[in-house]
């Protein structure tokens, strides 16, 4: 009898037979959405680098993706990614990492090159918690929570993380949650073809930091949630600012065409060394 | 000067300026910096000279970004740059510290400021000594240079940028606001005189399961980042292959080992020093800027003969203990200068100490380099103690 083998299995990196992740988390899912759109546009994982930051979703790429991989400093990935496509232009530079990781300690980092609209896909796993060092409160915990850092409920409101990348300068920017894999893998496959800032922002389940501490309930519990909770751009444009209260805004927020900055640079370094005038 | 990498010939030349000149004539590709007094100067040089040769100086928000940024660019096998002052360094310490774990060469210049804190940003004091070498976490070594003029910044420069590559880590350029603002003679000479090295990398098409790209003493040849390698390149604790292991103390104990062996095993052909001590009973122990006051106060006291010389730490990292226990064997006195309120005296003490008297000499008023006849003194004091 031959083996089964699983269709994406020729992406992972051969010594790499675990994960990390706890059970139920939605990494694994965002991690098949990711290598599914890779594979359907028929691309190699030679044609990417992979950037990660520090926290849970840091471990989906590293080590698994067969693939060159940075695995940086703690909220650091875009800086260090920026760095890698003014080296490689023709490389797809993809980052994957944390809300704790990309919208705390490393807001400024996304709103700056958001503004540069550098050529690079950003995938945000949005937990609303620090998952990895056990419950902490994000900037992205919703109001009163309850969390390890909060006993008695947080008191600071909670960033809109893609609001705030399309006011940075974005070109495309999209939510889904782990609930919609399909239409996730579907706008990676466009954000991978993008020339321009891409920011996807996957709201996921953390089944043991979030949902079990919190009371949000088991894995399914949550996923239950965001599919009652899920509204199009286009629906929730008809409702009020109160009606709109708890529900998860996914869809393609924003896709525009603006000059793509490392292609700008390409232009300025002939003007400079004379070759057009 | 627009399109030519090397400006061979004779310039009337400002330190900072001359060091953005030799990074281009070390074949820098790629530097990102945030401006900062008195470093900018090499910033604004880059930003000028860099893209008409193909190259590229990005501004950044920070200095956190600007040394990420190099850090990810030498990844893709450029050769890189960020310069700074000690806040700068402040804010860059994690992120050297990834660069030393993941054995990233990178050019790092430090125009030293006086500090703490913002301090006074035009005062040149060399009170980043120690931090170079102990200020990210954990144990680590590092190779750093401290030029004492702008010819030397040029040069040290041009020599960073090879240890560098040569030994795969960040090397620091430790100038300070008297070198990098000095203006004096610099000859540059012809690019083929000017001996350049670039990193080994793995074979074309070797096997990536077969490529150990980390940990060797020797140092690794690095799989950088689109040729296939499919590096896995983490600063967690990792073996020879860029493996993880968070649970393995011996694997920890491996990872700590090897980093800085790669820099100890290299030290007779990483350090440089000047000696000019044969004789003498007195000898004073400096570098930088303070060493111009120490050498003309030497040649002063000498003619007056006195028995004094001096050593001149060019490479304060990896610390040169065989070269100031060796200078101490000679002598029966060791007068220890810096600019500052010494840091490097209790390294130089810790190996001169058994052998001669080792004593401290800061300057008369912080920020202001030692009169060559306030050593001198200090020098017939000593004498006639």
């Amino acid at each position: 009898m031959s083996e089964i083998v699983h269709p994406l299995h020729h992406f992972i990196r051969p010594f790499s037979t675990s994960t990390t992740n706890c059970p139920g988390c939605g990494n694994g899912i965002a991690a098949q959405s990711i290598l599914r759109a890779i594979g359907d546009l028929e691309m190699n994982l030679d044609d990417f680098v992979f950037v990660t930051g520090i926290g849970c979703a840091a471990w989906i790429p590293s080590p698994l993706f067969n693939a060159d991989i940075l695995h940086t400093t703690h909220g650091r990935p875009i800086a260090f990614a920026l760095g890698i496509k003014m080296g490689l232009p023709d490389k797809k530079v993809m980052v994957i990492s944390g809300d704790g990781d990309l919208a705390a300690i490393g807001g400024n980092h996304l709103i700056q090159n958001a503004r540069r609209n550098v050529e690079m896909i950003v995938i945000c796993l949005n937990n609303g918690i620090y998952g990895m060092t056990g419950g902490q409160a994000a900037p992205t915990t919703p109001v009163g929570l309850k969390t390890a850092t909060t006993p008695y409920g947080t008191f600071e409101n909670p960033f809109d993380i893609s609001q705030l990348v399309i006011a940075a300068g974005a070109t495309f920017v999209a939510r889904w949650t782990t609930y919609q894999p399909r239409q996730l893998t579907a706008t990676i496959k466009k954000a991978i073809q993008k020339k321009g800032f891409s920011f996807i922002e996957v709201i996921t389940q953390c089944p043991v930091q979030y949902g079990k501490k919190t009371g949000s309930g088991s894995a399914v519990q949550m996923m239950r949630e965001y599919k009652e909770k899920s509204i199009s751009p286009k629906e929730a444009s008809k409702l009020s600012e109160e009606k709109l209260q708890g529900r998860i805004v996914v869809g393609e927020l924003l896709d525009k065409v603006k000059p793509e900055m490392v292609e700008e640079i390409m232009k300025m370094k002939k003007r400079a060394s004379g070759e057009s005038k | 000067m627009i399109g030519k990498r090397v400006l061979t010939g004779k310039h009337f030349m400002m330190g900072n300026i001359a060091c953005a000149e030799g990074a281009l004539a070390a074949g820098c590709e790629f530097a990102a910096g945030y401006p900062i007094t008195p470093a900018t100067e090499i910033a604004t040089r880059l930003a000028e000279r860099l893209p008409p040769v193909g190259g590229m100086f990005l501004q950044m928000e920070d200095e956190i970004s600007s040394i990420a940024a190099i850090i990810g660019a030498s990844w893709t096998g450029k050769k890189v740059m960020t310069a700074t002052s000690g806040p700068g360094i402040s804010l860059m310490l994690e992120n050297i510290g990834f660069a030393i774990g993941v054995e990233t060469p990178c050019v790092i210049v430090n125009v030293q400021r006086a500090g703490p804190t913002t301090g006074m940003p035009t005062a040149g004091v060399d009170g980043d000594m120690v931090q170079a070498k102990r200020g990210s976490h954990g144990d680590y070594e590092i190779i750093a240079l401290c030029p004492a003029s702008p010819q030397e910044m040029f040069d040290h420069t041009v020599l960073a940028f090879n240890y560098a590559e040569k030994f795969r880590t960040p090397v620091f350029v430790l100038s300070d606001a008297f070198v990098g603002h000095m203006r004096e003679e610099v000859l540059i000479p012809g690019p083929e005189k000017i001996e350049t090295l670039i990193r080994k990398i793995p074979e074309a098409g070797t096997d990536p399961l077969q490529i150990k790209g980390f940990l060797d003493e020797d140092v690794a040849p690095m799989p950088i980042f689109g040729k296939g390698f499919k590096s896995h390149v983490t600063s967690s604790c990792h073996d020879e292959y860029g493996k993880r292991n968070l649970s393995d103390l011996a694997a920890l104990d491996h990872f700590v080992r090897r980093l800085s062996n790669k820099i100890l095993k290299h030290k007779e052909e990483i350090i440089r020093v000047e000696r000019d001590y044969e004789g003498a009973e007195i000898v004073l122990v400096s570098y930088g800027a303070v060493s111009r006051a120490a050498k003309m106060a030497a040649a002063r006291g000498r003619e007056a003969g006195l028995p004094v010389g001096t050593l001149r730490l060019i490479t304060p990292w990896p610390f040169p203990d065989e070269e100031v226990e060796k200078m101490a064997r000679k002598t029966r006195k060791v007068i220890v200068l810096e600019n500052n309120l010494g840091q490097l005296y209790p390294y130089i003490k810790a190996e001169a100490a058994h052998y001669a008297e080792v004593s401290f000499m800061p300057p008369s008023t912080l920020g202001m380099i030692h009169d060559p006849e306030d050593i001198l003194k200090r020098v017939v004091r000593e004498v006639l103690k």
